[in-house]
Parts: C-alpha cells; structure tokens; sequence
C-alpha cells in the first residue's frame, strides 16, 4: 500500500516538472480538485457569467434580444425600488440588530446555572429547524386581525390589537418579529459556543479582584465573545438584506407595496415574465449585498485583531 | 493508464450526476401498453369548482372511451401558475393536455411554437365564434373552451335590496346613492377581499364596458401607447371608484384580511349587499351556502351613462395540447378535446358545477341555472356586453392588483395610482415587443 502511493506520487511529480510546472508536493493530484470544480463550474460559475450577459438583453424563455443597459435603466426607474431599498435595509438592521442583542441575552442566561437548561437550548434553537414558509403561514393565521389568536388574546384583556400584517406601517415590521422569532435560536447557539470557550480562569481571576456579574459580562462576555457578535451581525445581516421567503408567504409584499424588498420587487418581475429585467435586478441586489457585507466584514475583521 | 482510467472515472461518475440532474420522467410511467392503452396526464388549476368539473369529465370521458386513462395534476392559479405554464412548456415538460386561459395570457404561451394546432379535431366547427378568436393564433386554432362565459359585475344581495326598497343602479351616482341607503340600513354596502389580492381588480377590469362605450377605439389606441389610463377620465373611472368606496366608508370592516370565501359567505347571508367580483364565483359561492340560488342577482358596474350600461365579459378558459404531446398520445388528447368541445362535454361540466354564464359550444343547454346567471344573460342577448380589455390588448400590467390593494386601502390616491398603472404596463409592452413602446 505504501509503496504504491509513494510510487505514484513520485510519477506524478515526475509527468508534472516533465510539463515544466513545479508544485509544491502534496500527496494529491490536481485532478482531485476536478469533481468539485466541474460542480461549482457548471452549478455556479457558468450561470453567473451568463447571468451578466442576460441581465444585457430582453428574453423570453423562447428567445432573447440585445438591449444594452435598458434593463438597468428600467429597473433604477422602477417606482417602487427606492421604498423597497428603504424596506430591505429596515428589515436588515432590525433584525440583526434584534438578533444580537437578544441572542447575547438569551446565550448568557442559558450557559449560566439554570434550571432545565438543556431543555431550554432546545426550546430556543427549536424555530430554526421549522421550514420557514410553514412559520409565515402559520403567523399569518395567529396575525389575523379578526380571527387571529393575538388579537383575540389581546381582546381578553381588552386591548384591540392593530391589524399586524394589514396596517401598512405595521407589515414590515410583524414580519420582521416573526423573522427575529425565528432566527434568534441561530444567534444564541453561536453565543453559546462564544461564551463557553471563554477560559474560566479569566472570571477566577475577575472573582478574586472582587468583580460582579456586570463586570463579568462588560469586561471578559461582551470583549472575548466578539468573534461571534461579528458572525453573528454579519449572517443575519446578510439574511436580511437578501430575506425573500418569510416575506413572501406572510405579506406578499403587501398591503400594495409596503412591505416590499429588493428580492421580492425581483421575483415580481420574474413571475411576470421580465426575464431580463429580473436578471439585472439580481445583478444589483448582488452587488448592494456585496457592497455592504464586504466593508462591514473588514471593519470588524480588524477590530477584533486589534484586540 | 492510471489517469486516463483516473479520468474516464470521472467523466462517467459526472455525466451520470448531470443525468440525475435533468427532469427525469416524473409521473406518466407506462404511458403505452401492447392492448392500445394510452394514459394521458391532464393539468389545471387548484380551484375546487376546476377539479370538480375536471372530474367529473374524466370519469364521463373514460367510460366512453375504455382505452385512454386521465390522470389529474393541479398547479397555482394566478401569476405563480402562468410561471408554471411557461417553465414548464418551453423545458418541454408539460403534461399532455393542460387547461389555460385564454386571450392574452394564451398568446404569451407562443403558440406556434408551444402548441398543437386542432385543425382536424371533430367539433371545433361547433365552438362559439368569440371563443375561438381569443384561442387563434395565425388562423390556427389551438384551444377548446372549459367552462363559460364569465362576467365581472356586481353580485348583489337580492333580499338586501327587497327590503332596503332599491333599483338595481344604472349609473355610478344611483349606485352610491344605493350605498348610502345600504349603510344607513345597518350592512356594508361593498364587499372588497384583500387577502386575495386579485379580488381588488374589479372596479378596474370590470368597468371596461364602460371604458369602451366611451371609445371604442380605446383598447387599439392603448396597445400602441396612443392611449393611457391616467389621460383618459373613463379609464381612469375605475381607479376613481374604488377610492370613493373606500374613503365613504362603504367597505366591510374586515377589507385588508378578508379571502374570497369571506365576501362570498358575507354577500350571501346578507351582512355584506354588492360584491364586485367575477361571474364564475357564482358556483362557489352557491356550493359554500347552499340555498342562495335565487337570492343573489348580477348588473354590471356602473358607468356615467344609464343608456349605455353593458357588462364586461371574459371568454371561457382553453384546453390545450402542447406540442410535446405526440403519436398515440395525441391522438387520444384529441378525442378528449373533442369530448370536451362537444354537447356531451356541457352536460359534463353541468353535472359537475352550476353553469355561471352561457358555454361556448352551439348546441349545449343551459337548464336551470341561478338568478344571477339569468341576469348576465339578459345583458349578453340585449347585446350591451363587451369584451373585458384582456381579450383586446396583449398589455396588462402585472402589479395591478397591489395598486388597487393601495387605492382600495386608502394608502395610495386614484390619479397616482393610474399613473402607476401605466408605467407597470410599460415593462410589459416591452417584454412583448410591442410597436410604439
């Protein structure tokens, strides 16, 4: 067995140089890198490619026609996109930021001595594994101005609850709750994981000094767990911004358009057949996403270097 | 050897992931058996009243004819099932036979290109004239009608009326004036059902009788960008309307999240007096409550002239083969679309559903029908009916309906909302290739 592999290496070395390319020897071929970039090539690389090229022209699923960047002029044009450029980053911040702050709360009290602890971290994670279509339509009963179990709840004790996803400047915002509900359990699992690599030598030491529980949480939790707020902050972020399906099943982008986002505004004009205005649509949705992901990343990449 | 081994490996181990890939045979395994047996698939959408009727049609249709099987399969109505229609013909996927509107949304299927032509099919001769220009595409036939004509108009609560003392409205100012008499009655005047949004559209879509009194040229004008909604103060009627309603306060109080099923529940015990809604609603509405056959009557929606008060009509739906369907299968499709285009086909869809307006076979009966459907007759025989704007011009915008979700809810005024209109049909117009856009 081993002499076939070192047998085999030594060829390839050998056909490698023969072909004037020195590598650095590792026990692998190239061509094991082959499956996975035929893969990413065909599944990936190629459709974006192509999908630039689309975003230039306005096809039907029978034909296509070269227009340059009329698509583009289009969609900047479109009259609801700036409101849904304000929705989508509306809804992006709140519930990242709401996943944050709530994730850190629910994380420190689920690592410290409670009560059925584990049985709590799974009632926590439990949303993340329901299919998110399955939570918009169930919320969107329980939200049900008249017949919804919230505001008939809220009957009882005499409150008349508002009309969650119907008032047009409450839709965004019932929906963006739901998202949170749901995403919350993904933000706390990875502040547990943060807050329990924390070495306890730190808070021995932090005791010894005479410090409390704030002190704890402000000068070694809040610091040392920074590595999974960044994580955190950057996937709900990224989530929201490109959020599509809660919104869909719960609002439709409605009532008219208030709770519209870029993704729904795209997949509108999909579903009505501009293909091309679509494509250069997601275009732009890919280049905003990047736009803010990418210098957000650096900026607290460095931050926690610095530390 | 070992890499070219190493290599054909790989070649084969992709290529076979690639296949798995691809949209294998789903459904329809044994299509043909040695004995002539042929299974056809047949697809159409989720409505209760479609797969009923759709049942019932198989179940007559195969006991004629032992040899071919259907089997059904549904998809979405509404814009995720025309998304549907086009995926699946231009992959080449589509089921045997499937149903689909006709007119605009037919054209949008390029025919030519997707569909079989019928030209040989027995009984086509016999299909009603205005059907058949909204299923013709170059002088080739491709559709057989499903179901009836449709009118989209007022439902009205008969006994409401009885008891309030009114007249069926001929004029946009009688109809307020109805209104007014209604609330003051202690029943919402109009019934509105956005939690389906494309129940708001009928103010608009249901008022072009109107529009096209007014000028008949007007649908031609439009799909050469001569016209606009926004410009024309009859076109842009619909839009004022369905502000009126809202801002008098005439809606049912539950308008942002009540469903269709809602408004027809309310109409036809009476909490709710006029529902602006599609005639073909009639059969749920009266399968849902039963005994309110007779309580229920139909006028179209008002315009600014009593002289002139004609319904806007909608041509039946079409059964279409695309032109994947080949060999034994299309000839079996072929005798379905006959049945379907047939006396016996009618007979069929009446066992089924209640008939909600006049089919478009020659030779197909009625019977008893509902009050409401012998209202919309009396409009269709007196010849003041007119076809909706669909079957007229390719050009509809597809965010109609969320703009009249916003002038319906008071989020959004009449005049913005007509201009709003006519930028979304823009893109559309485009996207056709339209002249003049």
């Amino acid at each position: 067995m081993a002499t076939t592999t070192v047998h085999r290496s030594a060829r390839t070395r050998n056909s490698a140089s023969a072909a004037g390319r020195v590598r650095a020897h590792s026990p692998y071929t190239s061509w094991f890198y082959l499956p996975a970039a035929v893969i990413y090539g065909v599944l990936f690389l190629v459709p974006t490619v192509i999908a630039f090229y689309f975003s230039l022209t306005r096809w039907s699923i029978f034909d296509s026609k070269f227009i340059g960047f009329d698509n583009y002029v289009t969609f900047f044009q479109e009259p609801g996109l700036i409101s849904s450029l304000w929705h989508t980053l509306v809804y992006a911040v709140l519930t990242s930021g709401a996943k944050v702050v709530l994730g850190l709360g629910l994380a420190i009290l689920l690592t410290s001595q409670i009560v059925g602890r584990g049985y709590l971290r799974s009632v926590v994670f439990f949303p993340v594994l329901v299919s998110t279509i399955g939570v918009g339509l169930t919320f969107t009963v329980l939200m049900n101005p008249e017949r919804g179990l919230i505001n008939q709840s809220l009957d009882l004790i005499g409150i008349t609850g508002p009309g969650w996803l119907t008032d047009p400047s409450l839709a965004l915002i019932s929906v963006a709750l739901v998202d949170i509900w749901k995403g919350v359990g993904l933000a706390t699992l990875i502040y547990i994981a943060g807050i329990v690599s924390i070495p306890q030598e730190y808070f021995e030491a932090a005791r010894v000094d005479g410090a409390g529980a704030w002190d704890n949480f402000r000068h070694i939790v809040l610091p040392l767990a920074r590595p999974a707020t960044v994580t955190v902050i950057i996937l709900s972020l990224i989530g929201g911004l490109r959020s599509f399906d809660l919104i869909w099943a719960m609002t439709r982008g409605g009532p008219g358009f208030t709770s519209d986002v870029i993704a729904s505004v795209i997949y509108k004009q999909y579903q009505a057949g501009f293909y091309g205005l679509s494509t250069a649509g997601n275009v732009v949705l890919f280049l905003v996403v990047t736009a803010i992901i990418l210098p957000l990343s650096r900026f607290l990449n460095r931050k926690e270097v610095e530390l | 050897m070992r890499t070219r081994h190493i290599a054909i490996a790989l070649l084969a181990a992709t290529s076979m992931a690639l296949t798995a890939c691809s949209a294998g045979s789903l459904g329809s395994s044994d299509d043909k058996g040695g004995d002539g047996k042929v299974t056809l698939t047949y697809l159409i959408d989720n409505g209760q009243e479609t797969l009923k009727v759709a049942e019932q049609m198989v179940k007559d249709f195969t006991a004629k004819n032992p040899n071919i099987t259907i089997k059904l399969d549904t998809r979405p109505q509404g814009t995720d099932g025309d998304n549907l229609i086009k995926t699946r013909l231009s992959t080449g996927d589509m089921s045997d036979v499937f149903m689909y509107n006709s007119g605009s949304l037919f054209q949008a299927m390029a025919p030519e290109k997707n569909l079989a032509p019928l030209g040989d099919t027995e009984n086509i001769g016999q299909l009603d004239k205005n059907f058949t220009t909204a299923v013709t595409s170059n002088g080739k036939i491709y559709g057989v009608p499903l179901g009836s004509y449709m009118a989209g108009a007022i439902l009205y609560n008969k006994d409401v009326y009885a008891k309030l003392g009114l007249q069926v409205p001929k004029t946009w100012a009688d109809f307020m004036a109805n209104n007014a008499k209604i609330k003051a009655g202690g029943v919402d005047p109009v019934i509105q059902t956005y939690g389906e949004t494309w129940t708001s559209q009928l103010f608009i879509l249901g008022d072009f009788a109107n529009v096209t009194s007014a000028d008949p040229d007007w649908a031609d004008k439009y799909t050469k960008n001569q016209a606009k909604y926004a410009t024309t103060p009859a076109a842009e009627a619909g839009f004022q309307h369905l502000q009126e309603v809202h801002d008098a306060g005439y809606t049912n109080k539950d308008f942002a999240s009540a469903k269709l099923a809602d408004g027809l529940r309310y109409l036809a015990q009476g909490k709710g007096a006029q529902y602006p809604i599609l005639s073909a609603l009639l059969s749920q509405l009266i399968a849902d409550n039963p005994g309110s056959e007779n309580k229920i009557g139909l006028f179209p929606i008002p315009g600014t002239d009593a002289a002139k008060n004609n319904l806007t009509v909608w041509s039946p739906n079409g059964v279409y083969i695309p032109a994947t369907t080949t060999g034994a299968k299309l000839d079996a499709a072929k005798k379905f679309l006959a049945y379907i285009a047939s006396p016996d086909g009618c007979t069929s869809q009446t066992t089924a559903s209640t008939p909600t307006g006049p089919y478009a076979v020659k030779g197909c009966t009625l019977g008893d029908v509902p009050q409401a459907v012998k209202d919309m007759q009396g409009y269709i025989d007196s010849g003041n009916s007119s076809l909706a704007l669909e079957f007229v011009s390719p050009v509809k915008g597809p965010a109609l309906e969320q703009i009249c979700v916003e002038v319906g809810s008071g989020i959004r005024k009449a005049d913005a909302a007509a201009k709003l209109y006519d930028e979304d049909v823009k893109k559309q117009a485009q996207q056709l290739g339209l002249e003049g856009w």
